[in-house]
């Protein structure tokens, strides 16, 4: 059974989604998507822990051998990704029943959950893969049930947001898929490695250049890189809380996932950043969305759209890990993926808390809610510590590796501006603190009551991990830095 | 808008021959079943529901079409250094392609080999397209269905009757065409092996049977004829069995989807695997075309009975 654990992290999730269909009681289908999700999470410990120790697992689909048939091929860099979407997913559905409860109609909760199973199931797929084309055939379930849940949200502007998503993430799947057409006309095989061994002979010509340009414009949408991030702000503020959670936790990670993979290990570094200047071009944008999304933040009424733009920013900073093309700022960039998903996890779990109890994220409706829900806020005052990057916290991690990494390559004003983009994020964070701890609340309004364990749990469990994974930091590294390593390992 | 519905269906149709041109029969056929056949009508229904004219558009069209200048000019850019068009030195014809051509009538032993790569060596992929399709169902029903009520049914059932004299001769026409369409599907269904066909264009092709019967005797009666829960059902049963197929190849000590181990005899294997996993297409194409159908034609039916101008 454990040679078989690559697919099954897939089709597990898979096939549990149309049976969720059969069970039909919302609450049931509640518990059997917990129960799923919670196995894929332990399948991708296992991988992790393989991956680690005896290297690269591939997997034959249909017993076909590659480039014939399709590869599943599991190495550092997706078991760890894999591990974050599955482990984040098994905690937000913790929260998942008390919270749609009162956000969705009855009728629909039990689609929602299939919808949810379909969107992890295209999540990990797009993961685990070793195929281009299956990469585009998951990216499409993943997108389609993302646009669904997006839509689901009670507010009606949630279907516009939900539209523009559609339109934008459909113009970027086209341009991944365009991307992969035109490397297949080229090379002849769909199969990464196969790709990645023969691009090199053809990459001098303008068809690869497009090819690369396609894919890497249409991951981007995707991804929310600035400038193309407009859909994501309005998506996260109007999702169901639990979608957000999870959206914002996992799927621009999965973006990020791609444009590392094809970049480094099928175009390899010498194209993307000799050839073509992907240094100077990702750099500025990475920076830019820093400073510009955290200045928006600032301004923003809904602490929804704060910590949805603050996403934005926080992408920035994973892509100038990337633009440094280095083994460190590969691997910084890797550690914030997996503490990013944390601190959001937490942050977007808390604020759907909120939502529960007073039925709004309105930055005004929060006053007097540091005594209200006093454990509820003291999670969002240390996620947003750890958005910040204070030491003791995962965001200090990250911040350390980038700086250093940074500094390495000699970038000093990259480091500086890096801990400047800091700042801004203390003006937004500390807004929401001042709002809930230090403004008295509006008179002639009920008391609010704290959120109940099946939030609780869930938010505190991964505040917990924020605090834990910023002090022991063996595990994170290890992976991050042998994933990258691995990359660097590959690519010609 | 009506008029932009219709050139979108005849540019599916225009692509169908297009495809035909370049001998991808399978292609055309799917293109002209779905891009030209069901997604017209679909964008119909829309239409009929919001409206043919279009608002005043308030936007300014520049940075749009300076976007769409520079991605043209990019793929045609893309184009300045590929393979000359059916040049035979062409990487595609030089690396997988010609294991599939040559080899795979003793690995699948299935004539047409563009069944073999859908839906063996490339099965998974195949999985993968079916469950958008049932997302998209889902998705759909999600979004757009609503709670049916007792009292809509028996208005409905009066229009039905008032429309039965305006449109005698449609519907006996239709109703002596209903069979042969299903009966076709059938055919397609089960022929995917020997010529163009299979499971996706089979479902939808025996959809249209249905919707067809929709659009003439009503909603209501297309729903007494095929519940709704029972195309739910339907949807995700495809699903399973095709996962299923996988399963119990990964059973018998292969890997996922692996047909070999289905049967004593590689090739016989090979051919109940296919045979039952494009069984499992065509289940989930045509439920999740006529989930489609029946939400869109539903809601369309509510907005009308809400505003109380029924016909």
């Amino acid at each position: 059974m454990l040679a078989h654990l690559p697919i099954l992290q897939v089709i597990v999730p898979l096939m549990a989604a149309p049976a969720c269909l059969i069970l039909s009681r919302p609450k049931l289908v509640w518990l059997f998507t917990l129960l799923v999700s919670t196995i894929t999470f332990f399948i991708s410990i296992f991988l992790l822990q393989q991956v680690m120790s005896t290297g690269t697992v591939s997997y034959e689909l249909g017993g076909w051998s590659p480039p014939w048939g399709i590869e599943y091929r599991i190495d550092k860099l997706n078991a760890f990704i894999a591990l974050i979407i599955s482990g984040v997913s098994t905690v937000v559905l913790l929260a998942a029943q008390t919270s749609i409860e009162k956000e969705i109609p009855e009728n629909k909760q039990t689609l929602f959950y299939i919808l949810y199973l379909l969107s992890l199931t295209g999540m990990l797929g797009i993961v685990t893969t070793g195929d281009a084309f299956n990469v585009f055939v998951f990216l499409e379930i993943s997108s389609l049930s993302a646009y669904s849940l997006i839509a689901l949200g009670k507010d009606r502007r949630a279907l516009w947001a939900s539209f523009q998503y559609l339109i934008m993430g459909t113009i970027g799947a086209t341009f991944i898929l365009i991307g992969i057409g035109l490397m297949y006309q080229m090379t002849g095989t769909l199969n990464m490695v196969d790709l990645a061994a023969r691009l090199p002979e053809v990459a001098e010509t303008r068809t690869v250049t497009t090819a690369y340009v396609f894919f890497i414009i249409g991951v981007c949408l995707k991804l929310a890189l600035f400038p193309l991030h407009f859909w994501l702000p309005n998506a996260y503020t109007y999702a169901p809380s639990i979608v957000t959670t999870f959206f914002a936790a996992t799927s621009t990670k999965v973006a990020a996932y791609l444009l590392i993979r094809f970049t480094f290990s099928i175009f390899g570094v010498s194209f993307s950043f000799t050839t073509l200047p992907m240094e100077t071009l990702f750099l500025a944008l990475g920076l830019l969305g820093i400073f510009v999304a955290s200045t928006v933040a600032i301004y923003q009424q809904n602490v929804k759209h704060v910590f949805a733009y603050s996403s934005v920013a926080q992408i920035g900073y994973m892509i100038v890990g990337f633009s440094m093309s280095t083994h460190a700022g590969l691997s910084a960039m890797l550690l914030h993926m997996f503490n990013h998903a944390l601190m959001k996890g937490a942050l977007f779990l808390a604020l759907g808390a909120v939502m529960y109890r007073i039925g709004s994220t309105r930055i005004d409706d929060f006053r007097g809610l540091g005594r209200q829900m006093p454990l509820t806020m003291a999670a969002i005052v240390i996620g947003g510590l750890s958005l910040i990057g204070v030491p003791l916290t995962v965001g200090f991690v990250s911040k350390w590796y980038l700086v250093t990494a940074a500094i390495d390559k000699g970038w000093w004003p990259v480091a500086g501006l890096v801990l400047l983009g800091s700042l801004l994020a203390v003006v937004y964070v500390w807004r929401i603190v001042e709002t809930a701890y230090f403004k008295t609340p509006i008179t002639g309004k009920d008391p609010v009551k704290e959120a109940p364990m099946a939030f609780l749990l869930p938010v505190w469990m991964l505040v917990l991990a924020n605090v834990y994974f910023g002090i022991d930091t063996r595990m994170t590294v290890e992976v991050a830095t042998g994933a990258a390593q691995s990359l660097f390992g590959v690519a010609p | 808008m009506f008029a932009v519905v219709m050139l979108a269906g005849i540019y599916g149709l225009v692509c169908a021959s297009f495809f035909v041109a370049m001998d991808a029969v399978d292609v055309a056929f799917t293109e002209a079943s779905i891009g030209a056949g069901i997604s017209t009508l679909l964008m119909l229904t829309t239409v009929a529901m919001t409206g043919r004219t279009d608002h005043e558009a308030t936007h300014k069209p520049l940075m749009a079409f300076v976007a769409v200048i520079v991605t043209g000019g990019l793929l045609i850019y893309g184009t300045f250094d590929m393979p000359y068009f059916g040049s035979a030195d062409a990487p595609v014809h030089q690396h997988v392609g010609p294991h599939y051509i040559y080899d795979s009538i003793q690995e699948i032993g299935v004539p047409n080999m563009v069944t073999s790569v859908l839906a063996s060596y490339r099965g998974f992929d195949t999985f993968g397209e079916v469950t958008v399709i049932f997302t998209a169902g889902i998705g759909v029903l999600a979004l757009l269905s609503v709670a049916r009520r007792p009292e809509d049914d028996a208005v409905m059932e009066a229009i039905n009757d008032s429309m039965h004299e305006k449109h005698l001769i449609l519907r006996i026409v239709i109703k002596t065409m209903i069979p042969f369409i299903v009966l076709y599907a059938f055919y397609v269904q089960f022929h995917g092996d020997y010529g163009p066909g299979g499971g996706f264009q089979a479902g939808v092709i025996f959809a249209a049977g249905i919707i067809l019967y929709a659009m003439l005797f009503g909603l209501g009666a297309a729903r007494r004829v095929i519940t709704q829960p029972v195309v739910q059902m339907l949807s995700a049963l495809g699903v399973l069995v095709y996962g299923s197929v996988g399963l119990v190849s990964m059973l018998n000590g292969g890997s996922f989807l692996d047909y070999n181990v289905l049967a004593a005899d590689p090739i016989a294997g090979q051919h109940l695997g296919i045979l039952l996993i494009e069984l499992g297409v065509g289940l989930t194409v045509a439920s999740v075309m006529i989930i489609i159908f029946y939400s869109f034609v539903g809601r369309s039916q509510f907005q009308k009975a809400n505003k109380g101008e029924l016909l």
